[in-house]
């Protein structure tokens, strides 16, 4: 009933010596590193590897169609439409400069065909912009191997398919199990190593000791979903008694932030695993944790965050993002209140290259795990990070109209602004803190 | 890969104006369409225009937005998507085929300003009152101008427009006073190719 086969504890012994052999390579490669931030470059050589490979499949797919006489679509470079030369945000300018002029009788001019300018521009930007452009699959001009990115995946040659299948089975096969390890580790590191440093007394030490293993375990994970970062303007990263802004917030950018920098989170308490996570975290360090019911009372919200950033101790904060998005299509109009607060915003624009991996997240589509296991099957998550200079909010300005410049800033760095409407909401709260019971 | 059928799926039955925009037009239109489509489940939300960084810059961006979207709906299809975008082609464009008996283009100059109107009147009740006006104008010029003087300008242009009285623009007041305007111009967006 035991060993029936001969060679049975041979297949053992082979299973434990590799094992043990594979938990080393693990330690050594990854887990060392990204304890002390240092780099071996095994991430990026494997990133220039598979561009070889990529760049040989799509050759190979265009030599395909071209004897097969289909059409690949490129994507459109020039423009669609003949766009009209002025910039919006300079006309935007212009008609508020003429309207704060003291004098009396320079009343500021005004037509009923004013709105035809913004109408345009509207339509012209709906109809193609630089920015909104999703590659879709028959716009990748490279095809990566991942069957999810080639709807229109058609036998092309046998050599083509083999390397295909091939991928699969790295990827599934070796890099999952790999990534998924990596993760269990990063995630069980920051709940012991977090509950740990909150039982030590509040100091110098303890503040030490909790940045260090907040960043060891973020290094961890982002080395489990082999991340390749590049950070620009490193100079500009946040600092206390700020607030951190960055685009297309998904689980994915929190993490990756995170892994350069020590920051507060704000968000919503969830349950489960990242219920456990969040009460580990907040013992060694003062994150902003709302319940679900305390996120409807919006003074609530407001006087939490406002406390934290007056106090320049504490930690830039990082708004965690939330699962849902709710519609918001009203327009605010603000009267003008007493805006005392000040708190500098530092925003931050993520761009993930789409070639390694779709990167976005489509919350009312996939779930949070369904969405990580589809980045952990990914060949690889390219990004790059750029700190834009620190803004503050001029005094003619309401908080609508800051938010949008912070917008417009991080939009023209790092392309799409997503989800981008909870962290608007919560800077309208931290400057107009007399909003009172006006509805919008 | 981009089908005939699939568009004329679409804009079979309607107005024969839409079917005057080129093939390679609607292709490109429809390309643009999947790309904001981010749910991938053929329709547009709120959400997925409101993604247009430019968009949310603009002061009317909202007006805009709902201008796709029929009374009432939360999703456009691409067939609304068009039909709304059909409002801005060039007019010279009509000039091609002169059909009399057939319903007026969408691009015609009076639905371009039927367009705009509907821009400043949210009630829908056919008229731009005062407080629709002020809210329109407050958006443009931003926080710098008082009420009492954003109040004057509102009430200047109404008594400048209004010619039956009732403190408030209809339509056809809104037609004379942009009669010298060269709406053409202002409200067509040129397609390159």
């Amino acid at each position: 009933m035991f060993l029936l086969l001969p060679f049975d504890s041979l297949i053992v012994n082979l299973l434990g010596i590799s094992l043990t052999v594979l938990f080393t390579l693990l330690l050594v490669f990854i887990i060392v590193p990204a304890i002390f931030g240092v780099s071996f470059g095994i991430r990026k050589l494997y990133m220039k590897t598979l561009l070889k490979i990529f760049a040989w499949a799509t050759l190979r797919m265009e030599r395909g169609a071209k004897e097969k006489n289909h059409q690949l679509y490129k994507p459109y470079t020039n423009g669609i439409i003949a766009k009209d030369p002025t910039s919006l945000e300079e006309e935007i300018k212009e008609i508020r400069r003429s309207g704060s002029s003291k004098a009396l009788d320079n009343t500021p001019e005004f037509e009923l065909s004013d709105i035809f300018y913004f109408c345009r521009k509207g339509m012209e930007t709906i109809m193609d912009d630089e920015v909104t452009k999703r590659f879709s699959a028959e716009e990748l001009e490279s095809w990566n191997l991942l069957s999810r990115t080639n709807y229109n995946f058609q036998y092309i040659s046998l050599r083509l398919t083999v390397l295909w299948g091939l991928g699969v089975l790295i990827r599934y096969c070796f890099l999952l199990p790999l990534r998924i390890a990596l993760a269990f580790t990063g995630i069980s590191l920051l709940v012991v190593g977090t509950t740990m440093v909150g039982y030590l007394p509040n100091g110098r030490f303890k503040e030490f000791l909790s940045k260090h293993v907040h960043l060891m375990c973020y290094r961890i994970c982002v080395r489990a979903l082999t991340a390749i970062i590049t950070y620009h303007d490193r100079k500009n990263r946040p600092r206390n008694g700020g607030i951190c802004v960055a685009n297309h917030t998904s689980p994915i950018d929190v993490i990756i932030l995170a892994s350069d920098g020590y920051y507060a989170m704000v968000g919503q308490v969830h349950g489960g695993l990242m219920g456990v996570i969040q009460r580990a975290m907040v013992r060694a360090c003062p994150h902003v944790w709302f319940e679900r019911s305390e996120v409807k009372d919006r003074h609530l919200v407001a006087k939490r965050l406002t406390e934290h950033v007056q106090d320049k101790s504490k930690l830039p904060i990082l708004i965690f993002p939330e699962g849902t998005c709710i519609n918001n299509t009203s327009v605010m109009m603000f009267k003008k209140g007493s805006f005392e607060i000040g708190a500098t915003v530092y925003p931050v624009a993520i761009k993930y290259d789409p070639q390694f991996g779709d990167a976005f997240w489509n919350s009312s589509k996939y779930g949070m795990v369904t969405y990580l296991l589809r980045m952990m099957t990914s060949w690889a998550i390219v990004c790059s990070v750029w700190y834009l200079p620190p803004m503050t909010r001029e005094t003619d300005e309401d908080a609508v109209q800051f938010a949008n410049r912070v917008k417009a800033a991080i939009a023209r760095q790092g392309g799409l602004v997503d989800l981008l409407w909870f962290v608007c909401r919560c800077l309208e709260f931290l400057f107009c803190p007399g909003l009172g019971s006006e509805s919008c | 890969m981009v089908h005939d059928h699939d568009f004329k799926g679409h804009l079979h039955g309607d107005n024969f104006q839409i079917s005057l925009v080129s093939h390679s037009q609607i292709t490109r239109l429809y390309s643009r369409f999947t790309s904001l489509d981010k749910g991938e489940n053929g329709t547009l939300s709120r959400e997925d225009f409101q993604r247009i960084p430019e968009l949310a810059i603009n002061p009317l961006g909202d007006r805009i937005i709902n201008a796709f979207f029929p009374e009432g709906e939360d999703q456009v299809n691409f067939r609304g998507f068009m039909r709304t975008l059909a409002h801005f082609r060039p007019i010279e464009d009509n000039e091609k085929s002169k059909d009399v008996n057939g319903p007026e283009p969408l691009n015609s100059r009076s639905n371009k300003l039927h367009f705009a109107f509907r821009l400043y009147d949210l009630d829908k009740d056919d008229k731009i009152s005062r407080d629709e006006l002020l809210q329109v104008l407050r958006m443009m010029v931003g926080v710098n101008i008082s009420d009492e003087q954003l109040g004057s300008i509102a009430d200047r242009t109404i008594q400048e427009a209004d010619q039956d009285g009732d403190s408030a623009i209809s339509f056809t007041e809104f037609v004379k006073v942009l009669e010298k305007v060269d709406v053409e111009q202002k409200m067509s967006i040129r397609f390159l190719h």
